[in-house]
């Protein structure tokens, strides 16, 4: 197991060079001056080349890289050229919200999807398959922001059940003692009723439109692996020796139909991930998806690599996690390593 | 031998729903095992061998349906318990073990767990003692080192292997029915002997019947009391396993012993059975489905068929028989 994790965490080096590379060039090579932008609009050629030399603009693109690898090591990624403040800082205070939502959204989710594709498999062709099929379909053909707009249109706007759409907490309330940094948590540690409601109220629009996006693929897939399961031949054995039909679908099938599942949730993850620049618009939520926008609207460089370099970290910590979750199932996946 | 039947099965049709239409896969099927006795079921692949056993089982498929026929078995009628008392049944009075071991086992559990598994269920040990009791049916199906075993995973062992953990399954309740459907297809023909000469003396020890499913004549004769030959859903011919081999009454039967290679027939002389099953979804099934392949057919043929006793315990399905 150890050894299984060990030659996968190795195999994810190269990954993250290479999404160095990427980032960097990525960066450079896209259309749009920064200098230029810094400088504004009525500025002189001479106060443009030198704001370039000052942001080290007019080094070669190696001698840059080396600088810029130098500084990842340091654990620098550069200042914001918009704010002046350190990358690092601002993404450590960001991601927690980010992560906040996607976590919410997904455990939300999947405590909704896997019941209901489990139970869709076992009373196949009754209301509750319906059911489970008009959820999925209703989740993959409504893209993420517009499920976002159109809550917050009905929930807000129209019904205000909801609080307005503006970031992780209402104004007046302020944010809880800094444990974890997730709202949610740190507010029900510190005792703190009235601010995780707050916060509950706030993540509940965002969190919701994001789950039901990534319900419909893991519905399906439970449905079809349990499917597939149940009509195989163990499953009949199980079920001529006597065993109840609870150990036979939970004990029996269930865990051997979990492990697609199991990578459907990576996949649906990293679309998480993704789906939070949206969402983190639409509601305002200040998370590390809204910062990275702003930052590629404002051709502020550093912001973007460092935000597709914790993307990157986050994906390959995703797939290490999924690994393990595997061999923790499938002992013949342990063999491999 | 007692005379006494642990399982009469009578007029046991069963339908397959499926989208090209019904499918009679079975029509007023009938047959006996007595306590302690071995019943082969022959007959070639479609004939409704296993579908025979998964009706009596109660695991058909969702498309299949038992539309007539009981299942006498310990007093009462298999066929018209409900799911909940079946599965009670299940593993602890009627056992069945499946070809193909190894997708027959669970291939991510312990394969001492899944043993534990059926004990538990069934009360025959506690949670606690569960593991060494099923390390107990390891030894009794003779697999060495079983405390190792038990630990191992489906994928870990050899078919043969994982057919003696499927027979430990099967008898660790002790059951007083075992069917085992093709068990030593798949398996070498030295292990076959060793899984078949396993089964018959596990059987033997608890007095148990056995009901055993195979398209192997020859296996059939050397392991079984009596035979009961299927053709296309019905039950041909039921004769003491000597008996059959010498005078096969049935058309059906006597081509299928022409098509066994044995001692006195060389493979040069074996003949295969013209034609196949015919179709049953058919609506105008004949009253004879082998008519369409037989040659000593007679006008008489299309009427629904006779019962004729040939001797004791012999009964042939035919109005023309050898």
């Amino acid at each position: 197991m150890l050894n299984l994790l060990l030659s996968r965490l190795a195999t994810a080096i190269p990954s993250i060079l290479g999404v160095v590379i990427v980032t960097f060039m990525l960066t450079r090579l896209l259309p749009g001056d920064p200098a230029a932008y810094f400088a504004g609009l009525a500025a002189s050629p001479q106060a443009i080349a030198e704001i370039r030399t000052k942001l080290g603009l007019d080094k070669s693109l190696p001698e840059q890289f080396v600088g810029y690898v130098g500084d990842l090591l340091h654990g620098n990624l550069g200042n914001s050229l918009s704010t002046g403040q350190p990358v690092v800082t601002e993404i450590a205070t960001r991601l927690p919200a980010s992560a906040e939502l996607t976590l919410f959204a997904l455990i939300l989710a999947v405590a909704i999807a896997i019941p209901l594709g489990v139970l869709a498999a076992v009373k196949q062709g009754t209301w509750i398959d319906h059911t489970c099929r008009i959820v999925t379909t209703a989740g993959v053909s409504l893209p993420v922001f517009f499920t976002g707009l159109l809550f917050a249109y009905v929930f807000y706007y129209l019904l205000q059940w909801a609080p307005a759409p503006t970031g992780r907490l209402d104004v007046f309330l302020s944010p809880p003692t800094h444990i974890t940094g997730f709202y949610l948590i740190d507010s029900a540690l510190t005792g703190n009723l009235e601010t995780f409601w707050g916060a509950l109220r706030q993540l509940a629009l965002p969190g919701i439109s994001m789950a039901i996006f990534s319900l419909a693929p893991l519905a399906r897939m439970t449905r079809g692996s349990m499917l597939a399961v149940l009509g195989s031949d163990f499953i009949r054995t199980a079920r001529a020796s006597g065993l109840s039909p609870r150990t036979v679908i939970f004990t029996y099938a269930f865990r051997n139909a979990v492990l697609p599942v199991i990578t459907t949730l990576g996949m649906v993850f990293s679309f998480l991930l993704g789906a939070n620049v949206l969402i983190e618009t639409v509601f305002a939520w200040p998370g590390i998806g809204l910062y990275a926008v702003n930052a590629l609207i404002t051709s502020d460089y550093a912001p973007v690599q460092g935000f597709v370099l914790t993307m990157a970290v986050l994906y390959v910590a995703l797939n290490l996690t999924i690994d393990f979750l595997y061999g923790l199932v499938d002992p013949r996946v342990r063999l491999d390593s | 031998m007692s005379a006494v039947p642990a399982l009469a099965v009578e007029d046991l049709s069963v339908e397959f729903r499926t989208r090209s239409g019904v499918v009679k896969v079975l029509e007023h099927v009938g047959f006996s095992v007595d306590k302690g006795e071995t019943v082969a079921l022959v007959g070639e692949s479609g004939s409704g061998k296993s579908v025979t056993a998964f009706a009596v089982m109660g695991i058909l498929d969702a498309a299949g349906k038992v539309t007539s026929g009981r299942a006498m078995f310990g007093g009462a009628d298999l066929l018209a318990l409900n799911e909940h008392d079946l599965a009670e049944q299940r593993g602890r009075e009627l056992s069945m073990i499946f070809q193909n071991p190894r997708t027959a086992l669970n291939p991510i559990r312990r394969v001492g767990r899944q043993i534990a598994d059926v004990l538990v269920r069934h009360g025959g040990a506690t949670r606690n003692d569960a593991p060494r009791a099923a390390i107990e049916m390891l030894k009794k199906v003779r697999i060495p080192d079983p405390e190792r075993r038990a630990e191992a995973y489906p994928f870990e062992l050899s078919g043969g292997m994982c057919q003696r953990i499927m027979i430990a399954i099967a008898l660790a309740c002790r059951p007083a029915l075992l069917i085992a459907d093709e068990p030593t297809t798949g398996l070498d023909v030295t292990t076959q002997a060793v899984i078949m000469d396993l089964i018959g003396e596990l059987a033997g020890e608890a007095g148990m019947a056995t009901i055993f499913i195979t398209h192997d004549l020859a296996l059939a004769a050397e392991y079984c009391d009596r035979i009961v030959v299927m053709h296309a859903g019905h039950i041909v011919e039921a004769a003491p396993a000597r008996e059959l081999f010498a005078h096969p009454r049935h058309p059906y039967s006597a081509k299928l012993l022409a098509a066994t290679p044995g001692e006195t027939v060389s493979l040069a002389d074996m003949a295969s059975i013209p034609g196949g099953l015919p179709d049953l979804r058919r609506t105008d099934l004949p009253a004879c489905r082998y008519s369409g392949r037989c040659e000593r057919r007679l006008d008489e043929c299309t009427q629904p068929l006779p019962q004729r006793t040939m001797g004791e315990r012999h009964v042939v399905a035919c109005w023309n028989p050898l």
